[in-house]
């Protein structure tokens, strides 16, 4: 039985911590992983998710009861929840994990850290959060944490019209072919795409504000959320670099070059 | 005035070839090609294999005002080269214009006779050496500024200058013209991190100076004549200098106040607070903000965004940056600040940056206005150095004198380094003219030097305002100024027509 429109919505938004999208990307000396000693601020994605909500807060008002952000990882994410509460969210929640664990932390662990929060903190209409994270680029918290929860999902959206009074959200889709619009009722969980909104900065005044806006801190084990990796990283290295490419002067020479190359068919 | 005739057409025509120098000959391409490799040798005149289109871009300056037409240019790759180059052109009395990443703003870099030989210094652009405990960086004078800076950035280390022509311009023009820039008021001025130079000589000795100490008082400290002397008493190629350690915590805010008083307030109390982390303040009235991020609603959408509100209160800007070590430090002192001057009346509304990204974006708005100003029309350009005190006088007073110009000037943008006293003004015409140019010069001259201040904070003097020196220099300081000129130079060969003239040519 799905559960009848709610008169108040509220609205869940995780985001994640991760290295700045400026700062070039190297593999650590181990090759287990990428270098983490470089500049941190939240994933561009999340920054769209925060603002989409944000906007929806703006837009619905008084129907939108609010926006909690949520951000699962080290001490450190506690910045980006500050940054969020300062983009116009209006609570947070820190599920803390130490050092050691957040390197593993996958998208399962926090997909099944999410379900739980929306069990006991919830309930929650909607989960935004951006299409993946730019350090590891898995794309699929959103997606695993709707099948979790067997909620619709909508994902790579470029454009979200929520209608309250249906209880449902009609979400264009970034596909490879274009673009396509689904419909999808509430509760739900859309991954945004770049091209969704432009994130507002953060003003002072809204920095000031968020100061006063409370940060609940949690851990997996206060969610009764067993977050051990089920993946183990075997090795992480670069890809090769690309050697120079070669021009040719006609046809002829360019069969000659495949040729020696061996792609040719047959040949 | 007989100076003021010279400056009369669209494209400016130069001042005549100076004196006593020597006419460009086919012997002097011939000997240039045994000194120098025939890559390096680029001439219009035989045997020379360049067109003058193929010249075209070391003739002509970053703003497209100053056009000259050399038919020689020569891109040595080693000091000895220079050497070479510069003795021979001693010999036979040859004007010669170094020349960096040609991004200056008043001339000094393009040639003014097709007589002059170009000697660029693009390809002279290695690093030779950084020593990692002192921080002490030796290079070609050929690298660019942002090549340096991203070689230091992975030592730890960050260059002490910093300006919006860093993609293009070299450290050797930097220091010929003591570029100022955005850090000046934490950094200090080049005259503070040069610690030594390589000078090759008008008559091709090389003066070796690069001994990087930061201690030296035997004698004249000679390299800080070189400091600033555009390119007329030597060519620099080589640099010794000081560099800062690169600041893991950075914090950029934007903020809008309601009018300059405000700003003057709100910049006692930087001082105060933030003192030992400023690193940078800037200045941009809404008359910047305007050309820089669109007119009407596109400039309007801009800020929504920047400053993260829907509604944004009209008014002028600051930018502040504070480098530390400590981030929680920082973020506490800058922190306690904000809030207090947002209880005030004098910041309306501000934001603060959160990534590299919106700290790039932020950085853009300041230093993008000038290339708006070019894309917007012909402009002329105003670097004075006048006390901040000051600022709105002068943009009032010149904006009062912009409305006599019948609609010829569109737009008088105003906007400057607060934190070193450095105002730059941009006025925004339809085309370069006649009418509009006797109209500002010499009342900018005469203003400024009414507030006893400098007509070129940083820019340099050039060609532009060589005549105006008296404006900011008494004619002691200037009879000083010649007599090293002619002992540095004595056939005057060295970027003629620049900075020091004779003082026949000079505005008294």
């Amino acid at each position: 039985m799905r559960p009848s429109p709610r008169s108040l919505i509220r609205i869940l938004v995780p985001v994640k911590r991760c290295v700045d999208y400026a700062v070039k990307i190297r593999v650590n000396a181990q090759q287990t992983g990428i270098d983490t000693n470089v500049k941190h601020s939240m994933n561009p994605f999340d920054e769209i998710a925060v603002e989409e909500a944000v906007r929806l807060r703006q837009k619905f008002t008084s129907k939108i009861e609010q926006v909690t952000a949520i951000s699962i990882g080290t001490a450190k994410s506690q910045e980006t929840l500050r940054t969020a509460l300062a983009m116009g969210a209006d609570t947070a929640l820190h599920v803390e994990v130490p050092e050691s664990g957040s390197e593993t932390l996958e998208p399962l662990s926090v997909a099944k850290v999410l379900r739980a929060v929306v069990a006991k903190k919830g309930p929650f209409d909607l989960v935004i959060l951006g299409k993946q994270a730019i350090d590891d680029d898995y794309g699929q918290t959103g997606q695993m944490l709707a099948g979790l929860l067997g909620w619709g999902q909508a994902t790579y959206a470029s454009g979200v019209e929520l209608d309250l009074d249906k209880g449902w959200a009609d979400v264009t889709r970034e596909v490879d072919e274009g673009s396509e619009l689904v419909r999808v009722r509430l509760p739900a969980v859309i991954t945004t795409d770049l091209r969704l909104n432009q994130p507002r900065y953060a003003s002072l005044p809204n920095i000031m504000k968020a100061k006063k806006k409370p940060l609940e801190k949690l851990t997996p084990q206060d969610l009764g959320v067993d977050i051990t990796p089920q993946l183990e990283i075997l090795k992480v290295e670069e890809p090769k670099k690309r050697v120079g490419g070669q021009k040719v002067k006609d046809v002829d020479e360019l069969v000659e070059k495949l040729k020696e190359a061996g792609v040719l068919p047959g040949v | 005035m007989f100076a003021l005739t010279l400056r009369r057409q669209l494209h400016r025509s130069l001042p005549p070839l100076t004196r006593g120098l020597a006419q460009l000959t086919q012997t002097d391409i011939d000997h240039f090609l045994t000194l120098l490799p025939p890559s390096s040798v680029r001439a219009s005149l035989a045997p020379g294999t360049s067109t003058p289109a193929d010249l075209e871009g070391y003739n002509t300056d970053w703003m497209g005002k100053y056009i000259g037409g050399s038919r020689c240019v020569l891109t040595p790759k080693t000091t000895e080269e220079v050497s070479k180059a510069m003795g021979y052109c001693f010999e036979r009395g040859l004007g010669v214009v170094p020349q960096g990443g040609n991004t200056g703003l008043v001339g000094g870099g393009t040639p003014t006779g097709e007589d002059q030989v170009v000697i660029s210094l693009s390809q002279m652009n290695r690093i030779r050496s950084f020593n990692p405990s002192s921080g002490v960086l030796t290079a070609d004078a050929g690298c660019v500024l942002q090549s340096l800076a991203t070689f230091l950035a992975s030592e730890g280390y960050t260059m002490p200058l910093d300006l919006g022509a860093k993609g293009s311009c070299q450290i050797g023009g930097n220091i010929s013209t003591n570029a100022g820039g955005l850090r000046m008021v934490r950094y200090g001025s080049l005259h503070a991190n040069v610690l030594g130079l390589e000078v090759v000589m008008p008559d091709g000795r090389v003066l070796n100076g690069l001994r990087g100490l930061r201690k030296d008082n035997t004698g004249y400290h000679l390299q800080h004549l070189f400091v600033g002397a555009e390119g007329t008493l030597g060519v620099v190629t080589g640099v010794s200098l000081l560099t800062p350690v690169l600041s893991p915590s950075v914090n950029l805010a934007l903020l809008r106040l309601p009018d300059y008083a405000a700003v003057l307030r709100v910049f006692g109390k930087l001082k105060h607070s933030l003192g030992e982390i400023l690193s940078a303040v800037e200045y941009f009235d809404e008359t910047a903000w305007a050309v820089v991020s669109g007119d009407g609603a596109q400039g309007e959408e801009v800020e929504r965004q920047v400053f993260g509100a829907e509604h944004v209160p009209k008014g002028v800007n600051m930018l502040i940056e504070t480098s530390g070590s400590v981030a929680e430090h920082d973020e506490a002192k800058l922190s306690s600040l904000l809030e207090e001057l947002l209880e005030g009346p004098d910041v309306l509304t501000g934001s603060l940056a959160q990534d590299e990204t919106q700290l790039a974006r932020m950085w853009e708005l300041r230093e993008g206005i000038a290339e708006a100003c070019g894309k917007a029309g012909k402009v002329y350009k105003y670097d004075v150095s006048v006390p901040i005190q000051e600022w709105q006088n002068v943009l009032d007073t010149l904006r009062a004198r912009a409305k006599k110009s019948g609609g010829r000037i569109e737009r008088v943008v105003g906007f400057g380094h607060i934190g070193d006293g450095n105002l730059h003004i941009n006025v925004v015409c339809g085309a370069y003219g006649k009418e509009v140019e006797q109209l500002l010069e010499p009342f900018m001259f005469e203003l400024v030097a009414s507030k006893n201040g400098s007509i070129s904070a940083e820019h340099g003097l050039g060609v532009q305002k060589a005549k105006y020196i008296g404006y900011s220099k008494t004619p002691l300081e200037v009879e000083l100024m010649r007599s090293i000129k002619h002992a540095f130079d004595l056939k005057g060969i060295m970027n003629p027509g620049k900075v020091i003239l004779p003082a026949s040519e000079v505005v008294h």
